[in-house]
């Protein structure tokens, strides 16, 4: 084990430098001056002067990208010029309220999603099986900007139930932020159950019909235990491969949702910052988020250890 | 226990919550902005949305009132000299910063300077024309100017107006705008980007009377919907920029009122006539093509279906109800016949050509509504849907056609005018460069005299419908909602709440 973990840890320096060479390249195929978009309306001459100057966009791309490695060595991830606030400063405020909307996220989405799965695949072709399939259908097809807006239509404009939108620190008032919270994790995490489930229940059937399954119903074994201790411990590999990348999906910022329910995490700060041409702000988040993805696949990947003792060898 | 009395008393529970916490803030007024702002420095700002936040932090020298008037803030009266080139200013005396700092002749000299000398800048092009600022006495000033500048007092009723702290401006240079200090009704308490500004009453203002919240919290709220939903739920008291479509569901809403303030912008679309070599071969090149265009357009229909009603059809950089509108081109009436006989006259009668349209949903609309009706004189119109910054860049590069663009607007008309027309000026994305309009445009900003200065602006008027390198077409309401029980809301053409004498009742 240790041996692979070495292996998949040498890979990690060379994948993020490869991120940062896409990131800033990527960011150049953006049309446009940047100066000029962040000049505002009356596009001075010499303000977008001193935004070239600034943001060094007369110097040839290599040059760029060397200053911008050279800060990032020293943890300083640059300035938003929009806002003038430090994009590491700005990362660190919105990763907290992004972190919890995923995980709110994902844990509905596992527990709706996960439980769903193993009904339907138990109960296969039973009204049971049905029901979880639409649900899941409904899951997959609906957009979660509507979604959204008709929630906040129902429970808070009409029900009154809920806050429309918004977002409060838990540190400030923690019921306060659960219930500004449970809307959009609802809707994220309903979308992310609907492909949980999917993929809880053919992993499940696969597995419902292996030897070792019938062996241990042979023993007389309760069909509980069978189900939930033989059967979903190898049917969950798939499923948390696909967990842990839909976690990571979801720390990356989930654009229309956060739009919709105004909760400032990474997916406004990103889609602001790019329409804005904030440069250093696109650039910090996105190496950001690939390296919580790069570091989320690597747990996935010890998560398949710990559930099967037959990846351990 | 059955899934109902559940969900009932979840809702219950969470309603408790979500009412105390709405007592709680009962001093607090919610305003939910439709963007977030930029840099809160008044020297750096360059987004409308920004200003109406500095509204209710930083005071300026002078005001606009409904009428467009200017009117005394911290400067309580001025005085041009014989020459105009000199506008002397008397202080109000008594003021204060935020931070405890008097206000007096020499912070207005160091906030002009700073305006004037600060890398990055925005106010530098406004404040070009004054040379120096002289103290006279601690509550008298005066501001030199290399030749006269009507737009002046105009210009001082926005951000190049805004008086700062010079000490905590000195103390936090290009920081400032993280812990803005100004002198205005509330100061600066909180931001965290993207989510909210928090603003707390400052004791010392000098206008406390009219003051009656505790706290103003901005918060951004981007989709239209949502801010409305927001408003109707009562976690916001007020919303700017209400979707068009929202309207009568407002209007409906027993609970709500509603604010129609006729803008100080305009919406057109600019052809390009000078910007590069494309004017040379554009079909548009032929005044008489453009003018075909214009008559093609049914400017009232075109707000009812783009603005769902919510503008009013203009054909000038100001809209039909201001006081600076030149009555001597009224809003031009649809003429498909004439349109087609220009078209015959100028030797092409399906001339086609291509328009850039942001991507915004009005835009888009708008962008439909004239293809459709330019085709009727025989007009080929290719939409070409460009995101926002993108668009700006090809204009900026003359890499377009025409274009369809919306301007904010300012008090004073030369800040609609002079730059998207003078000759090599900034936003001048039509390339229009002609003698006689150049020669007006220059000498209306040096004309005090207010009706002389109209006259000129009808000159400048006649010439632009004839040569027509913009073609306007309307000029839309800003539209907010609020709590019916939220008093003294002042609708301000400039569309920026002010908060002195808001109460909620």
């Amino acid at each position: 084990m240790s041996g692979f973990l070495v292996r998949r840890l040498a890979t990690i320096l060379p994948t993020l430098l490869f991120v940062t060479i896409l990131v800033f390249g990527l960011q150049q195929l953006l049309p446009g001056d940047p100066a000029v978009a962040l000049s505002g309306e009356d596009r001075d001459p010499s303000v977008i002067a001193y935004l070239h100057q600034k943001m060094h966009l007369d110097d040839p791309l290599p040059v760029r990208y060397g200053y911008w490695l050279r800060d990032l060595a020293h943890g300083d991830f640059g300035e938003s010029i929009r806002i003038q606030q430090p994009v590491l400063g700005l990362i660190l405020e919105k990763l907290p309220v992004t972190a919890q909307l995923a995980s709110m996220a994902i844990l509905i989405a596992i527990v709706i999603g996960v439980s769903a799965g193993i009904v339907s695949a138990v109960k296969k072709d039973s009204i049971w099986d049905y029901g979880a399939n639409l649900f899941a259908l409904w899951g997959l097809s609906t957009p979660n900007f509507w979604l959204g807006i008709m929630l906040i239509l129902l429970v808070a404009v009409k029900l009154g139930w809920l806050p429309a939108s918004g977002y409060v620190s838990p540190a400030e008032d923690l019921r306060a932020n659960l219930a500004a919270m449970i809307m959009p994790a609802f809707v994220l995490g309903n979308s992310y159950a609907a492909v949980l489930m999917r993929h809880t229940r053919s992993a499940m059937l696969q597995v419902l019909n292996a030897d070792y399954v019938r062996t241990a119903r042979a023993k007389g074994l309760d069909e509980r235990v069978v189900v939930l201790r033989h059967a979903l411990r190898n049917a969950l590999i798939p499923v948390i491969t696909l967990g842990a990348l839909s976690f990571g999906e979801l720390l990356g910022g989930t654009v229309l949702t956060e739009s919709v329910f105004t909760i400032p995490g990474f997916g406004k700060l990103i889609v602001d910052a790019v329409f804005n041409r904030d440069y250093a702000v696109v650039q910090g988040v996105v190496l950001f988020t690939a390296t919580a993805y790069i570091v989320l696949n690597l747990l996935a990947d010890l998560g398949y250890f710990l559930v099967n003792p037959r990846m351990r060898g | 226990m059955h899934l109902k009395s559940w969900v009932s008393r979840i809702g219950f529970a969470l309603g408790v919550v979500v009412g105390l916490a709405a007592s709680a803030h009962a001093q607090t007024l919610r305003i939910g902005l439709a963007e977030d702002p930029d840099v809160l420095d008044p020297t750096q700002a360059r987004t409308f949305v920004g200003r109406i936040v500095f509204a209710a932090m930083c005071d300026k020298l002078v005001d606009i009132d409904e009428n467009l008037k200017i009117v005394p803030q911290l400067a309580t009266s001025w005085e041009w000299s014989a020459d105009n080139k000199a506008l002397t200013m008397k202080l109000r005396q008594g003021v204060t910063f935020q931070d405890g700092e008097p206000f007096n002749a020499e912070a207005v000299k160091f906030n002009i300077e700073r305006h004037k000398t600060m890398q990055g800048s925005n106010r530098k092009a406004e404040l070009a024309l004054v040379t120096g600022v002289d103290v006279i006495d601690p509550s008298t000033v005066r501001l030199d100017l290399s030749a006269p500048f009507a737009p002046l007092l105009a210009t001082l009723a926005d951000r190049a107006g805004m008086m700062v702290s010079p000490k905590a401006a000195q103390a936090a240079g290009d920081k400032f705008g993280a812990q803005p200090v100004c002198s205005g009704p509330f100061k600066f308490a909180e931001r965290v980007a993207q989510d909210r500004i928090v603003l707390e009453k400052y004791p010392g203002y000098w206008n406390k009377d009219a003051i009656h919240f505790d706290k103003v919290i901005y918060l951004p709220v981007v989709d239209n919907t949502v801010r409305l939903a927001n408003l109707q739920s009562g976690q916001l008291d007020f919303i700017e920029r209400l979707g068009t479509s929202d309207v009568q569901g407002v209007e409906r809403d027993s609970r709500l009122k509603i604010a129609k303030i006729v803008g100080l912008g305009y919406q057109g679309i600019d052809f390009n006539v000078g910007k590069s070599d494309i004017a040379k071969t554009t079909v548009l090149r032929d005044p008489r093509v453009r003018e075909a265009f214009s008559l093609s357009l049914d400017r009232d229909a075109i707000v009812q279906v783009a603005m769902d009603g919510q503008a009013v059809a203009g054909d000038q950089w100001v809209p039909p109800n201001s006081p600076f509108f030149a009555k001597n081109v009224p809003v031009p009436k649809r003429d498909v016949a004439k349109a087609k006989a220009l078209l015959k006259e100028a030797g092409v009668t399906n001339p086609s050509f291509t328009l850039m349209t942001p991507t915004t949903n009005e835009a888009q609309k708008l962008g439909q509504v004239v293809q459709a009706m330019a085709s009727e004189a025989g007009f080929n119109i290719k939409l070409q849907s460009t995101e926002f910054a993108t668009s700006l860049n090809l204009a900026d590069k003359g890499e377009f056609e025409a274009y369809i663009l919306e301007w904010s607007g300012r008090a004073d008309p030369d800040g609609n005018l002079y730059n998207f027309l003078a000759c090599g000026a900034p936003i001048n994305y039509t390339g229009y460069c002609q003698p006689e309009a150049e020669q007006l445009l220059k000498a209306q900003r040096t004309t005090l005299d207010a009706a002389e200065r109209q006259q000129m602006f009808d000159k400048i008027a006649a010439r632009e419908a004839a040569d027509l390198p913009i073609v306007y077409l309307y000029n839309r309401y800003w539209l907010w909602a609020y709590n019916k029980k939220l008093t003294g809301v002042r609708e301000v053409p400039d569309a920026l709440l002010r908060v002195q004498g808001l109460k909620m009742e």
